[in-house]
């Protein structure tokens, strides 16, 4: 795969030329710390940061989206029927986005692009984005990144893969898409600069590795009667910020918002902590407890997603929840736990 | 692409006030374009999404059965914020229904065999839609012995009551209706909870038998230990779940009981397929 060399001071310019056929999302400082959003023109992402504090799920699944519209007024002639609300789908590109990150996008591909429905808008959004990362020369201590079938130069959900290298970058050609990106902005000068040196290096920075080998060959039921969870609860408070932060977390709630005659049926990330989650009309709520909910979010994770699809953790590893959370819940921890249980006999299996 | 998430535009076409405390409504839809009906071709068992713009949707099974044309039926429990602004809507009211979801009973393994179903309460709307699929001319041959055990609080509590009467004159389908109890002199039938009339009126198991069972989690907690003795085995006793729903296609996230999602992979399961599965429903 061709390895294009930016010049740093073309940096800015090649963005603007490619601006008019882009929009360009990066991360930004606000508040001492780093988030995705959509870059003004002119505006420059802004690399120099470990992560962002959210992941960049929000480019392609915005925290708040508006599905349908409608009118609740007799006059009209469509009123009550939902009509789908327009969409920018201009090609977009997310500039500096971790490997990590770009992996999850695949992970949760896999729930709102299947074979028997697509998700139009998260399908779109994600159609029509340009996923150009940055590799992580400097791991954080919390990243698992590489026991979670992902890496500091990890290349499977990224369009181009561009690696800080001083005073240029090199950008490493994975698609078409990227290849397109890159020659919009007027990029082209090959080199043959090897980063296979870079990137051993970065994968040797990390320092937390995580077993996950055995979870699928433990029964469920065998685990989610384990002891373990109700200490791995105990100090939870259920706030949300472990799956708000995570990149590979997609629940969603649907809500109709009227305001007069007009309204909107939108959708709003959800979190499998909050009781309300699963509360029933009648009162009645499977998942109840706070160690209902904290083993929900784990065994979806570590169990159940590696059961349906047979290909690893619904986990890329990049640490954010480890960090976040305000009462020091690990996954790692879990992950060890989980992947390590052995019922004893005489457990009940219920 | 077909949006999942767009409901078909339908109108109120009638709505019965079925029980005597007023809180279940059937409610008859037609669909404004004359091709979403097809669109909509479903199975007894499987359920929709009823969406009241500008209140939101709620997941209710499907009452009427393939076997009926022109229009679809639900019957709605008045319970929180939808199904109540449901219960106060007109005749001639557009609204929209987005489906069908889920698996239907398992209409291929039931061919040839005998059916027993068993409900309670007001979950008795997907097994209306099967009885009456069931019993049409097309279909009866298919299958062997129907028996249904059907039991409210009280007459007034039934569903579907003409239709009750109905088949309790039919020869085709064995009826034992029950209520918890009753004041009325004229009641001919059963009084009795449901697992106390199972025990008495179900046929014994065999392995051309298969039970359905739909009701509130109390009357199929009594009941189960029934069947057992009975000698069902967990194979052949049906079930569907009702968790919590938004998107109804297995993408939100909220419904899951282990890896499963009702929405997708249910709502009907077997006994012996729940053993398997944490009891998050
Ligand atoms: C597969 C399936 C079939 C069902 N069939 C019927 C039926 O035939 N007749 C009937 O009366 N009821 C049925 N229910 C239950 C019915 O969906 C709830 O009573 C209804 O959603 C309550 O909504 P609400 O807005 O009135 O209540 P609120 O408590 O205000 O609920 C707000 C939201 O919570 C969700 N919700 C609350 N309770 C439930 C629940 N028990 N199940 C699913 N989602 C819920 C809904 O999304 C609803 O929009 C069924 C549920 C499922 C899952
Ligand atoms: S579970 Fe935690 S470590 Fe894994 S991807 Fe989500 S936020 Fe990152
Ligand atoms: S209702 Fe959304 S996943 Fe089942």
């Amino acid at each position: 795969m061709k390895v294009i060399k930016i010049d740093k001071k073309d940096w800015a310019g090649g963005l603007d030329k490619a601006s008019s056929g882009y929009r360009f999302f990066g991360p930004v400082e606000d508040k001492e710390c780093h988030n995705f959003k959509e870059l003004d023109k002119g505006e420059l992402p802004d690399f120099n940061f470990s992560n962002t504090r959210l992941s960049a799920k929000s480019v392609v699944f915005p925290q708040t989206e508006a599905m349908f519209e409608y009118s609740l007024d007799e006059n009209e002639a469509d009123h009550h029927l939902m009509k789908e609300c327009r969409k920018n789908d201009a090609p977009r590109a997310v500039l500096g986005i971790r490997p990590c990150d770009a992996s999850a996008f695949l992970l949760v591909k896999r729930n709102f692009d299947n074979p028997e429905y697509r998700d139009p808008w998260w399908v779109k959004a994600y159609e029509s984005t340009t996923f150009a990362g940055l590799a992580c020369n400097n791991p954080c201590a919390s990243c698992f990144c590489t026991s979670a079938g992902c890496g500091p130069f990890d290349e499977k959900g990224l369009d181009v893969l561009l690696v800080d290298a001083g005073d240029h970058f090199l950008a490493k050609v994975v698609t078409e898409k990227g290849r397109k990106m890159l020659a919009a902005a007027g990029w082209n000068a090959e080199t043959d600069a090897d980063i296979e040196a870079l990137k051993k290096d970065a994968e040797s920075k990390i320092s937390s590795f995580v077993p996950t080998d055995k979870l699928k060959d433990k029964t469920t039921m065998e685990l989610y009667n384990a002891a373990f969870w109700e200490e791995a609860a105990f100090a939870c408070l259920n706030c949300g910020t472990c799956t708000y932060s995570c990149p590979t977390c997609w629940c969603f709630d649907i809500q109709d918002e009227s305001k007069g005659k007009s309204g909107i049926r939108m959708r709003n990330w959800d979190s499998c902590m909050y009781p309300l989650f699963t509360l029933h009309g009648s009162g009645h709520n499977p998942r109840g407890t706070k160690i209902h909910r904290v083993r929900q979010r784990f065994m979806h994770k570590l169990k159940y997603y590696v059961d349906k699809y047979g290909d690893g953790i619904q986990c890329v590893g990049c640490g954010r929840c480890i960090r976040l959370c305000p009462v020091n819940i690990d996954i790692r921890k879990i992950c060890e736990k989980m992947n390590s249980y052995e019922p004893k006999a005489g457990d009940c299996n219920r | 692409m077909q949006n999942p998430y767009l409901p078909y535009p339908v109108r109120i076409d009638s709505i019965i006030t079925e029980t005597e405390d007023r809180n279940l409504k059937t409610f008859r839809f037609v669909f404004l374009n004359p091709d979403d009906e097809k669109k909509f071709a479903y199975q007894s068992g499987q359920f929709a999404e009823l969406s009241v713009t500008g209140k939101g949707e709620i997941p209710i099974g499907i009452a009427s059965s393939p076997t009926e044309k022109g229009f679809v039926t639900f019957t709605v429990n008045k319970v929180g914020l939808v199904s109540s602004y449901l219960h106060s809507m007109k005749v001639g009211d557009i609204m929209g229904i987005r489906g069908p979801m889920g698996h239907p009973y398992p209409w291929d393994v039931l061919k040839g065999k005998n059916v027993v179903i068993i409900g309670g309460g007001f979950a008795f709307t997907t097994l209306r839609s099967s009885i009456i699929y069931m019993l049409h001319p097309e279909n009866r041959s298919k299958f062997k012995d129907i028996h249904v055990i059907y039991g409210a609080r009280t007459p007034g509590m039934l569903l579907y009551k003409n239709e009750l009467a109905a088949w309790e004159k039919r020869d085709d389908i064995r009826m034992n209706i029950t209520v918890d109890g009753t004041k009325d002199p004229d009641w001919k039938y059963n009084v009795g909870f449901v697992p106390t009339i199972t025990e008495k009126k179900a046929p014994n198991a065999d392995k051309d038998t298969y039970s359905i069972i739909c009701g509130p989690p109390i009357m199929i907690k009594f009941t189960q230990p029934v069947l057992d003795k009975l000698g069902y085995a967990h194979d052949h006793i049906i079930m569907s779940l009702e968790n919590r729903m938004k998107c109804g296609i297995g993408m939100c996230g909220r419904c899951n009981v282990g890896k499963d999602f009702v929405c997708k992979d249910g709502p009907v399961f077997t006994l012996s397929q729940l053993e398997t599965m944490p009891q998050e429903y």
